[in-house]
C-alpha cells in the first residue's frame, strides 16, 4: 500500500510522453464520451437540486402530488420552519452531534492509524482488515446492532453498567432506555457513527505514513523529541492534506446523518430530530404530506453541505487533483 | 518507532484491543443469530451460543418475514445492485477515458463538478427525486430506483476509474493504432482488459452503493413485494422490536456479503478518496 495513494492518479498532461502528434487534434471524443455521464447528473442532481430551491417557495401536498399546479407562496416555508421551535433544536442537534462525532472520528481514527503504522506488518494487516469490517457493515445494521447492545430486554451495555461498581457509573441500569430522551440516543448515536467511520481515517493516515521517509523519524528520535513532539512538528505538517480531507468529509458526511437515527429513535420521536430527520418527517412523516417545508429545510441543509463542500474542492484542487 | 520489547508488547495488547473493539459489535450480532432464545434473553449475557440454533435464520428466510419470501427480497436487492454496477460502470468507463486520455475544454469544470456532485446530500434529493419519480410513475418499481442508484454511484465511479486508465501506457494503446486498429477495437482489446482490475474495483463499490442504500428505498417502495434487503429489515424490526434472534440472522444474511467484497475492495476506495494527499 505504500505508495498506491499517489501512484495511480497521474494527470495525464505532466507524463512526458514522446509522442504529441494524436493530440493536437480537436475533436468530439471526449464530449461524446462524457456526454451519458452528463446527461445522469443533470437529471438526477442538478435538476433535483434547483427543484429543492422552487418547491421550498411553493404548497405542496397530496393534491399537487396527484398532479395539479403548485401554488406559489414565497417565503411562508421558510417563515414556518423559523418559527417552528422543532427546526431550531433539530439545528442544534445536528451541529453539536457534527462536533461531538467529528472529533471523535478524527482523534481515534488517528490514533488507530499511527498504532498500525508502528505494529509489525501481520499484525498490523489483521487489525487493518478487522477495523475494515466496521466500516463495512451497512448503516442500516449497524444502527440495529447498537440498538440491541443499547436495550433493555438482554442489552449487554446495561449490563455492564449494572456490573460496574455504583460508586463509579451510578446504580440503576437494569432497564434504562437509552432512546427515551435525546442526550443518551445521541451518546448511542455517535458510538455507532464513530465505530463506522474511524476506519476510514485511521486507513488514511497510515497511507499517508507510510508515505514518510523514515530518516525524519530517526533524527527528531536522535534530537530527543517525544512521541507528543514528534506527531506536532513531523507527522502532522506532512500529512495535513490528509487531515484537511478527512476533517470535511467527516463533517460532511456526520452532517446529514439519516438511517441509524431513523433506525434508533424513528419518526415518532420528534424531540431526537436532527436536520435530515425533521426535512424529511415535515415532508413525508405524515399522511398530509408537506413536501414544500421539506424542501426549505433540504434547502438549509443543502446550503450548509455545498459551503463546506467548497472548502473541500479548494483543498483537492491545491493539491492537484483535478489537473 | 521504539523498539524496546516491552513497549513492542504494549503496542501489539492495543492492536488487539482495537481488533476487538472494531469487530465486537459484528461478532455479536453473528452470535446471537446462532443463540437460542433462552440464551439471548438470560439475565447474564454469554459471549457465544453454547447449544448454536440454525431455527432464527429458518425462521427469516422460510418463515417469511411480512408474507413474502426471502429470496424475493435477495432476488430485488441482486437486480438491483447487478443493474447499477453494469450501467455505472460501462458510463464510468467511457468518462475516465474522456478525463484520463484527453485534454479537452471544461475538463477541469467536469472534475470540480464530480467532486461536488459526491458531497450533494440523499437526504435532501429524496424529496424532489420522489416528486419527479411519482410524476413518471415509477414508484414501487426498482426501474425507478435503479435509475437513482446509477446517479449517486456514477461520480465516485469516475473518480475512481479516472486513475486506472491514466495508469495504462498510452503507448500501448497508438501501437494498436499503428497496427490498424480502430478506436473501438483499441478499446475493446486493449484498454478493456487492462483496467479491468480497476473496473472490478469499482464495480463493488457500486454494488455495495446500492445494496446498503436506505432513504430511497424506503421512500420510492410501498408494495411488500419489491422491498429491497434493508427495507426488509427495518420493516421486520418496526413490527417485532423484541425478536432478536430473527433481527440478527436477518442483520447477519444482509451485512456478510458486503463485509467480504469491502475488504476486497478497501484499498481501493481510500485510494479514490484521499488521492494525492500525500504528494507533498
Amino acid at each position: 500500500m505504500t505508495h498506491t495513494v499517489a501512484a495511480p492518479h497521474r494527470p495525464p498532461g505532466r507524463v512526458p510522453t514522446g509522442t504529441k502528434a494524436r493530440r493536437r487534434r480537436p475533436s468530439f471524443g471526449p464530449y461524446l464520451l462524457i456526454a451519458p455521464t452528463l446527461v445522469v447528473i443533470a437529471a438526477l442532481m442538478f435538476w433535483p437540486i434547483l427543484q429543492i430551491g422552487t418547491m421550498s417557495v411553493q404548497k405542496i401536498g397530496n393534491r399537487e402530488l396527484r398532479g395539479e399546479p403548485a401554488q406559489n407562496v414565497g417565503l411562508d416555508n421558510y417563515r414556518a420552519i423559523a418559527g417552528d421551535e422543532l427546526f431550531w433544536t433539530s439545528l442544534k442537534h445536528t451541529m453539536l452531534f457534527v462536533v461531538a462525532a467529528v472529533t471523535l472520528t478524527v482523534v481515534v481514527g488517528t490514533l488507530i492509524g499511527l498504532l498500525l503504522n508502528s505494529l509489525g506488518k501481520r499484525m498490523s494487516a489483521t487489525v487493518s482488515a478487522g477495523v475494515m469490517i466496521a466500516w463495512a457493515t451497512p448503516p442500516v445494521t449497524a444502527a440495529i446492532i447498537f440498538t440491541w447492545l443499547f436495550g433493555t430486554t438482554g442489552g449487554l451495555a446495561n449490563w455492564i453498567l449494572e456490573q460496574l461498581p455504583d460508586w463509579l457509573v451510578g446504580g440503576n441500569w437494569t432497564d434504562y432506555n437509552w432512546f427515551g430522551s435525546p442526550l443518551p440516543t445521541y451518546i448511542v448515536l455517535t458510538i455507532c457513527v464513530v465505530w463506522q467511520s474511524f476506519p476510514f481515517v485511521a486507513v488514511s493516515i497510515l497511507a499517508g505514513l507510510r508515505g514518510v521517509p523514515s530518516e525524519l523519524y530517526e533524527a527528531a528520535r536522535v534530537d530527543g523529541a517525544g512521541p507528543w513532539r514528534t506527531f506536532w512538528s513531523i507527522t502532522f505538517p506532512l500529512l495535513r492534506p490528509i487531515f484537511l480531507v478527512v476533517l470535511v468529509l467527516s463533517v460532511i458526511w456526520d452532517f446529514k446523518v439519516f438511517t441509524q437515527l431513523f433506525i434508533m429513535s424513528g419518526l415518532a420521536n420528534r424531540d431526537a430530530f436532527n436536520l435530515s430527520m425533521y426535512a424529511y418527517s415535515e415532508a413525508f412523516g405524515s399522511l398530509n404530506p408537506k413536501l414544500g417545508v421539506g424542501s426549505a429545510i433540504a434547502t438549509v441543509l443543502t446550503l450548509i453541505l455545498l459551503a463546506v463542500t467548497a472548502v473541500y474542492v479548494r483543498i483537492m484542487v491545491r493539491q492537484g487533483e483535478v489537473a | 518507532m521504539i523498539r524496546t520489547p516491552r513497549s513492542k508488547v504494549a503496542l501489539n495488547v492495543a492492536g488487539l484491543l482495537v481488533l476487538v473493539a472494531a469487530v465486537f459489535p459484528v461478532a455479536w450480532m453473528v452470535s446471537t443469530a446462532f443463540k437460542p432464545n433462552t440464551e439471548i434473553f438470560s439475565t447474564v449475557p454469554k459471549p457465544l451460543p453454547s447449544a448454536p440454533t440454525l431455527q432464527h435464520f429458518d425462521f427469516v428466510v422460510n418463515g417469511g418475514v411480512a408474507n413474502v419470501s426471502f429470496w424475493t427480497y435477495m432476488g430485488n436487492s441482486v437486480l438491483l445492485a447487478l443493474v447499477t454496477v453494469l450501467v455505472s460502470g460501462a458510463l464510468a468507463l467511457l468518462a475516465a477515458t474522456a478525463v484520463a486520455r484527453f485534454r479537452f475544454k471544461f475538463r477541469t469544470t467536469f472534475l470540480v463538478m464530480l467532486l461536488v456532485v459526491q458531497m450533494v446530500p440523499a437526504e435532501a434529493l429524496v424529496i424532489p427525486l420522489f416528486f419527479d419519480v411519482k410524476r413518471l410513475e415509477l414508484l414501487d418499481s426498482l426501474l425507478g430506483l435503479v435509475i437513482v442508484y446509477v446517479g449517486f454511484a456514477l461520480p465516485f465511479s469516475i473518480w475512481m476509474l479516472r486513475g486506472f486508465v491514466a495508469a495504462v501506457p498510452k503507448e500501448l494503446e497508438e501501437a494498436a493504432a499503428i497496427d490498424g486498429a480502430g478506436p473501438i477495437r483499441t478499446f475493446f482489446s486493449v484498454l478493456l482488459p487492462l483496467v479491468a482490475p480497476g473496473l472490478v474495483a469499482t464495480s463493488i463499490f457500486s454494488f455495495i452503493t446500492a445494496w446498503n442504500e436506505f432513504i430511497f428505498a424506503f421512500t420510492f417502495l410501498d408494495d411488500e413485494t419489491k422491498y429491497t434487503l434493508p427495507i426488509m429489515l427495518q420493516y421486520f424490526f418496526g413490527r417485532s422490536g423484541n425478536e432478536w434472534g430473527p433481527i440478527m440472522a436477518a442483520s447477519t444474511l444482509l451485512t456478510v456479503p458486503v463485509i467480504i467484497f469491502f475488504i476486497l475492495v478497501q484499498r481501493r476506495m481510500v485510494t479514490g478518496l484521499t488521492a494525492g494527499a500525500v504528494k507533498g
